[in-house]
């Protein structure tokens, strides 16, 4: 197995005052195939280690490799050239355009990653059938249930075919049922081969997951 | 320094997916971006429609310039009263003439002096009509040769006299053509006579038609040097010139000199306005007022597109978040609200262009004017909203690439 993220000594201290050591010194090995939950309180560092993994934040110590790709050495515009064709982001929030349709939401996620519009649409749609929304393709999200809003973010999160998928607390605005179905997909999504890290503090969520990681005051742990 | 590394390759967004998203963007909020776009509507409608109008009225002033007009200068004596032959002594010498042809730029001169022949009855039949049937109240004018062209005076019939009649002070007379109609004389090949009282005068031909001084229309126009010793006429009145295009005023200011130069300020000069000063005076008139009027409403327009264009990147903190996420770098953020910005402002210039276009069209039909227009203006008029928007985007737009991903995901909905 080849790894995907591997951390060595990660830190991420935010200038106070006061200053706030949101992860400290945090070791992890993540590779292909893996589903691992990330548990803790809230505030504890999940968020902000979750962006650290997705490149959308840097260390402010130790040495961060992904796909063997030391983030170090790239400047903010190849971070973002990484974001767009190794990962996927499932949020909390969805983040949904509200005048777009489901369609077009999941297109925008590989509009800058240098795929054709032709391929960007073919690959939305298998997306979306993926996650059972083929018949919902010209919704905009505003008719569409939160379930069904969040399915659509996790069709633009795993249409371009990142080599990680990274979601953070991704049923916090759902209920139990919807959560469960969700839960579903990205079993079915973890056997399809896809590399999870989900963020969380449902224990429902975490008992999907194959590796749970807690993380206390920004310190990480591996539960055996 | 860091190297480009060639395993992660850049981020890119191609023009007309750029187009698309700003589209979108801009459609996802139609009724705020028509509002948007109504101030930079205004301005360009004004600015069009100033600049049309403008040019629609100045080239109806040219229009309407008449050339004979514009270079037709008249010299009379400044102090009023009668000076045929009368109590005055006129400034104006009998060589005149001879003395305004040399200046450079006068196309003819001549004399013309109105005759007074003590209230006799013009006819032309030799004897008395008791009945007074045949007998005419005409003017008689005393003319110097050059003065037929400086009027502009074309034939029917006949020739004018020629400066041999006017020193030999032959008897000869040309007659207006309401004059020859009324004495019932049509051809001159027979060397028809008039009487002015007891003076008899030989036709040698009628006019058609003088473009100044229609007084000639229906007079006996008789050389001065026959005037001098037929009715004793005293000094030539006026002098009416003709110049070249562009010199009336040149000879306005030499034609006194040249005809008194003892006291030029004695003679009294008509001159018309120069027509390229009416137009430029009606164009700054009309153009700064309104220009100012547009550049303002512009200005409100593109503080419009920038303020909308900022509470909108506040707006969309998230999507920025979103876009940043699935790999936009900092200047997709930036081109995106820029294209929006730019689009307004295009859009605005378009609409306002043809609004004003209709404006200048309108105009011109209410004052029945041909419109004219400068075809750079309505073509240039989208380019300048454009770029009005574009300026009015460059702080916003650089707002929205200079937040942080995280924290734009964060903050985001
Ligand atoms: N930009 C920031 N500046 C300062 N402190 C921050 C910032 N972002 C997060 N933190 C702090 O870091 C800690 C971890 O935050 P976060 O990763 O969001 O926690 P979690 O996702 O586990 O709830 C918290 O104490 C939070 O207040
Ligand atoms: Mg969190």
């Amino acid at each position: 197995m080849s790894p995907i993220v591997e951390l060595d000594g990660v830190r991420r201290t935010f200038p106070g005052p006061p200053p706030v050591e949101a992860v400290r010194d945090a070791t992890l090995r993540v590779d292909e195939g893996d589903y691992v939950a990330v548990v803790g309180p809230s505030g504890s560092g999940k968020s902000t280690l979750l962006s650290i993994i997705g490149c959308l934040d840097r260390p402010t110590g130790g040495r961060y490799t992904l796909t063997g790709v030391d983030v170090a050495e790239l400047s903010d515009g190849e971070l973002a050239a990484l974001r767009g064709r190794r990962i996927g982001f499932v949020f909390q929030a969805f983040h949904l355009l509200q005048h777009r349709t489901a369609l077009e939401n999941v297109e925008i996620g590989m509009l800058y990653n240098g795929t054709s519009r032709r391929e960007r649409r073919e690959l939305a749609r298998a997306a979306l059938e993926r996650v059972g929304l083929a018949h919902r393709l010209d919704f905009p999200p505003t008719k569409l249930s939160g379930g069904e809003q969040q399915r659509v973010a996790i069709a633009r999160a795993i249409a371009p075919r990142p080599s990680l998928l990274l979601c953070d607390e991704p049923t916090g605005n759902l209920d139990s049922k919807t959560s469960a179905s969700i839960l579903e997909l990205f079993d079915e999504l973890q056997a399809d081969g896809l590399t999870l890290m989900v963020v969380t503090h449902d224990p429902d969520v975490s008992r999907h997951a194959r590796r749970i990681v807690e993380i206390v005051d920004g310190v990480l742990s591996e539960a055996a | 320094m860091r190297r480009r590394n060639r395993d992660v390759g850049r981020s890119r967004l191609s023009w007309r997916d750029l187009a698309s998203e700003a589209i979108a963007g801009l459609l996802a909020r139609p009724s705020r971006t028509a509002l948007t776009i109504l101030g930079t509507v205004l301005g360009i409608t004004a600015l069009v429609a100033t600049l049309g109008i403008a040019r629609t009225a100045g080239s109806q002033i040219v229009g309407q310039f008449d050339l004979l007009q514009a270079t037709s200068v008249t010299v009379e004596n400044r102090t009023e009263g009668f000076f045929g032959s009368g109590r005055q002594i006129s400034r104006i010498p009998w060589d005149a003439e001879a003395r305004l042809t040399r200046l450079n730029g006068v196309v003819a001169a001549g004399t013309i002096t109105r005759v007074d022949t003590e209230g006799a009855l013009v006819r032309s039949v030799p004897i008395n009509d008791p009945l007074g049937q045949s007998e005419f109240a005409i003017d008689v004018y005393a003319v110097s040769p050059g003065l037929f062209e400086a009027v502009g005076a074309r034939l029917t019939t006949g020739r004018f006299f020629d400066a041999g009649h006017d020193e030999r002070r032959d008897p000869v007379a040309v007659l207006g053509p309401a004059a020859a109609r009324r004495l019932d004389i049509t051809r001159v090949d027979q060397q028809p006579a008039i009487f002015v009282g007891d003076t008899t005068l030989v036709v040698v031909g009628i006019l058609d038609d003088v473009r100044r001084e229609p007084v000639l229309l229906d007079a006996v126009i008789v050389p001065n040097g026959t005037a001098r010793s037929l009715f004793r006429l005293q000094a030539p009145a006026k002098v009416a010139i003709r110049t070249e295009l562009g010199a009336a005023r040149l000879i306005g200011e030499q034609a006194p000199i040249a005809l008194e130069p003892n006291d030029p300020a004695s003679l009294r000069v008509i001159v018309p306005p120069e027509p390229r000063a009416v137009q430029e005076a009606v164009e700054s008139d009309v153009n700064t007022l309104f220009l100012v009027l547009g550049a303002v409403a512009l200005l409100v327009g593109a503080i419009g597109i920038a303020n909308v264009t900022l509470v909108s990147v506040l707006e969309r903190v998230g999507e920025i978040g979103l876009r940043r996420a699935v790999g936009a770098a900092r200047r997709h953020i930036a081109a995106q609200f820029l294209a929006e910005s730019a689009a307004m402002g295009l859009i605005g210039g378009i609409v306002g262009a043809s609004a004003g276009v209709l404006v200048v069209v309108g105009v011109a039909a209410a004052q029945q004017w041909t419109p004219v227009l400068d075809l750079r203006v309505p073509l240039l008029a989208p380019a300048a909203g454009a770029v009005v928007g574009l300026v009015a985007g460059l702080y916003p737009s650089w707002r929205a690439a200079s937040l942080e991903p995280v924290e734009a995901l964060r903050s985001g909905m």
